[in-house]
């Protein structure tokens, strides 16, 4: 089943901008990526040099081998995939081969300055335990997911269709996206879980959205930290 | 790029020490030997060189054959090779037997120069750190006053992991698969039923057995049949054997007396024979693992071996805080378990990387996905291959860019550190 672009307008769907690279489905030890993912890219910018990092569901490590190279960060990528395992291995990034869902409990409190978790939430079977332990781990949280707020999700559902997206590739019969959420969704879960959001970014297509982020974004970016 | 190769023919060569190695017991040895091998080239700067720290029942004969016969292969001849993960055309490979093995290096079965008869019991208790003192001696005799990497399973990494404790400047890269940080109750519980086995058999004579011309085979044998079922996973067993039964003795004679025909021929049971004798295949192939084995290997030697295994626990000094007991190591880490090995389960490798990234170290854990149990750690898994390869691929990487070189090391370390 190939999964297909049916966003209006959109290009065709780049290589580097698989599903795999989107880290949607597990990764193989594909071509090193010349550039990182858009969302990967503002989150890198977010954090601060000499960071230790621990980067949950790091597909094939690219973030903690850029952070790592530009950015004299440290840290760990978690990674169940045993290919994207070998990747991480191979890029030189130290990675711990563990289900995040099966629990964060090898990490310490407070262990990291920041706990990445890319473009994954929305797999995840048990997203509140996930955010919890993470927000544990590390003092700042920094989470992208595909906004299923935007505006083609709801005239793809409008016109009698689940929406298949660049984010989201798949069918509804064999997507492993469980927890879908728009933006004003997460912020209330971010909310609720007594987390405070220091900042937020939107994507679409890889491109910054300044306005209707909540209608135009095709992925969302937000940091957060324990309210004090 | 060649195939993957064997490092061809082999010899093992020995080191004498005459100064005394103080032990952790208390007792001291000196004038003791050890049995070693090596495979590929020790590089100018001595910056390539990998130590291999055997378990409980291998040697120092890691790689290659003696003569050209291919039964006589190495323990690891899988993983070190030219063109395998552990490649000789990069590495220089040192495997080394241990103090108190019957495969060469001093133990049990040599003399003692106090009695000039054999050591048996009166040879002194090793331990994991014991064995680490003596194979930096080793090390320094050889001229490597860093290995690129120190790599075991079992009890072989258990030694790694006490190299990265003991001689933090003298490890680059630690390879741990396979193991645990201590034994378990239920670890010891098996070590002691086999050491029961061993002590009670009539031929064992308070360990001086040599005297008498025996060997206390019997203990042996269930010894050895414990551990194997230990080694093994309950779906392995279940695959290898099943409850297939054992065609009868007479059967088995029968088809013999048939001019030999293929052993295929020989009919299945499907009843009971209702004795006490071999009946399904499990028993015979544990039956004969154990004579195999009593055959070959010394019983102080395992009463030995198990103890290390027993008493290795490098957190019990740190009130049992295995970060701070790991807190001296500047290594890397590769840690690997196998998700079937109920020995030494994938919780036991997750307890020494929960306290590596506690206490801040560099580690890598791959849980591989491999039916086979314990033993896992000596089969040839592609995932495990892979993963071991690629993290040599990043030792010689480092090695190669100066990050491996030796800092000029003390050329020695205390031994009673």
């Amino acid at each position: 089943m190939k999964p297909a672009s049916r966003i209006p307008g959109a290009a065709p769907i780049a290589p580097a901008l698989s599903a795999a690279s989107a880290g949607l489905i597990p990764s193989g030890a594909g071509p090193v990526d010349r550039a990182l993912r858009p969302d990967l890219a503002v989150i890198g910018r977010w954090i601060a040099p000499g960071s230790r990092v621990l980067d949950l569901g790091c597909g094939d490590g690219s973030l903690m081998a850029w952070l790592q190279a530009s950015r004299g960060c440290t840290g760990y990528g978690v990674e169940i995939d045993h290919e994207a395992v070998l990747s991480c291995v191979r890029r030189g990034v130290d990675v711990v081969q563990r289900d995040i869902e099966a629990g964060l409990g090898m990490f310490g409190h407070d262990q990291f300055d920041v706990v990445v978790l890319s473009m994954a939430i929305q797999a995840t079977h048990q997203t509140e335990k996930v955010l919890r332990e993470m927000s544990q781990v590390g003092s700042e949280g920094i989470v992208s997911f595909p906004n299923f707020g935007h505006w083609y999700h709801a005239w793809s559902i409008l016109r009698g269709r689940m929406p298949v997206s660049r984010e989201m590739p798949y069918e509804w019969f064999n997507t492993p996206n469980l927890h879908l959420a728009t933006v004003r969704d997460f912020e209330d879960f971010l909310r609720r879980l007594g987390l405070v959001i220091t900042g937020r970014a939107f994507l679409a297509d890889g491109q910054p959205v300044g306005w209707l982020p909540a209608l135009r974004a095709t992925q969302a970016i937000y940091r957060f930290r324990r309210s004090r | 790029m060649s195939a993957p190769g064997s490092v061809g023919q082999v010899a093992p060569r020995r080191m004498r020490f005459d100064a005394p190695l103080a032990l952790r017991s208390g007792a001291a040895i000196a004038g003791y030997e050890l049995v070693y091998e090596t495979y590929g080239e020790l590089n100018a700067d001595r910056s390539n060189a990998v130590l291999i720290c055997h378990a409980l029942n291998a040697s120092h004969h890691v790689a290659g054959t003696y003569g050209d016969d291919p039964r006589t292969a190495g323990w690891w001849d899988n993983m070190v090779g030219p063109g395998k993960p552990v490649d000789t055309n990069r590495f220089f490979v040192v495997g080394v037997n241990n103090l108190g093995s019957c495969f060469g290096s001093t133990g049990p079965m040599s003399t003692n120069p106090a009695t000039g008869e054999p050591y048996g019991p009166d040879f002194p208790v090793v331990t994991v750190e014991d064995w680490v003192h003596a194979q930096a001696r080793l090390a320094d005799e050889l001229g490597i006053a860093r290995f690129a990497a120190v790599m075991g399973g079992s009890l072989g990494g258990m030694q790694a992991l006490a190299w990265a404790i003991l001689y933090p400047e003298r490890i680059a890269h630690c390879v741990a698969i396979a193991t645990a940080p201590k034994l378990s109750a239920q670890n010891i519980a098996f070590n002691e039923v086999a050491r029961r086995a061993i002590i009670t058999d009539p031929d064992f004579h308070g360990g001086r057995f040599y005297a008498h011309g025996v060997v206390p085979a019997r203990g042996l044998q269930v010894a050895r049949m414990i551990g194997h079922i230990t080694y093994l996973s309950d779906d392995s067993m279940a695959e290898k054997f099943g409850r297939a039964l054992r065609p009868s003795p007479e059967a088995l004679a029968a088809q013999l007396a048939a001019d030999g025909a293929a052993e295929t021929e020989a009919l299945p049971r499907s009843d009971y024979r209702f004795t006490f004798d071999v009946e399904f295949e499990i028993e015979s192939y544990l039956r004969y693992q154990g004579e195999k084995f009593s055959k070959y290997f010394d019983a102080n030697t395992y009463l030995l071996i198990t103890r290390a295994l027993d008493y290795f626990d490098p957190a019990l000094a740190h009130g049992g805080d295995l970060a701070a007991a790991l807190a001296p190591a500047t290594a890397d880490f590769l840690v690997a378990s196998f998700t079937t090995d109920w020995r030494f389960a994938p919780e036991r490798s997750r307890e020494i990387v929960q306290a590596l990234l506690a206490a801040r170290k560099r580690v890598t854990y791959a849980e591989i996905d491999a039916p086979h149990g314990h033993d896992a750690f000596l089969l040839e898994d592609p995932q495990y291959m892979a993963v071991v390869a690629a993290y040599f691929d990043r030792i010689h990487a480092r090695s190669a860019a100066g990050a491996g070189v030796a800092a000029p090391a003390p050329p020695q370390q205390e031994a009673a550190a």
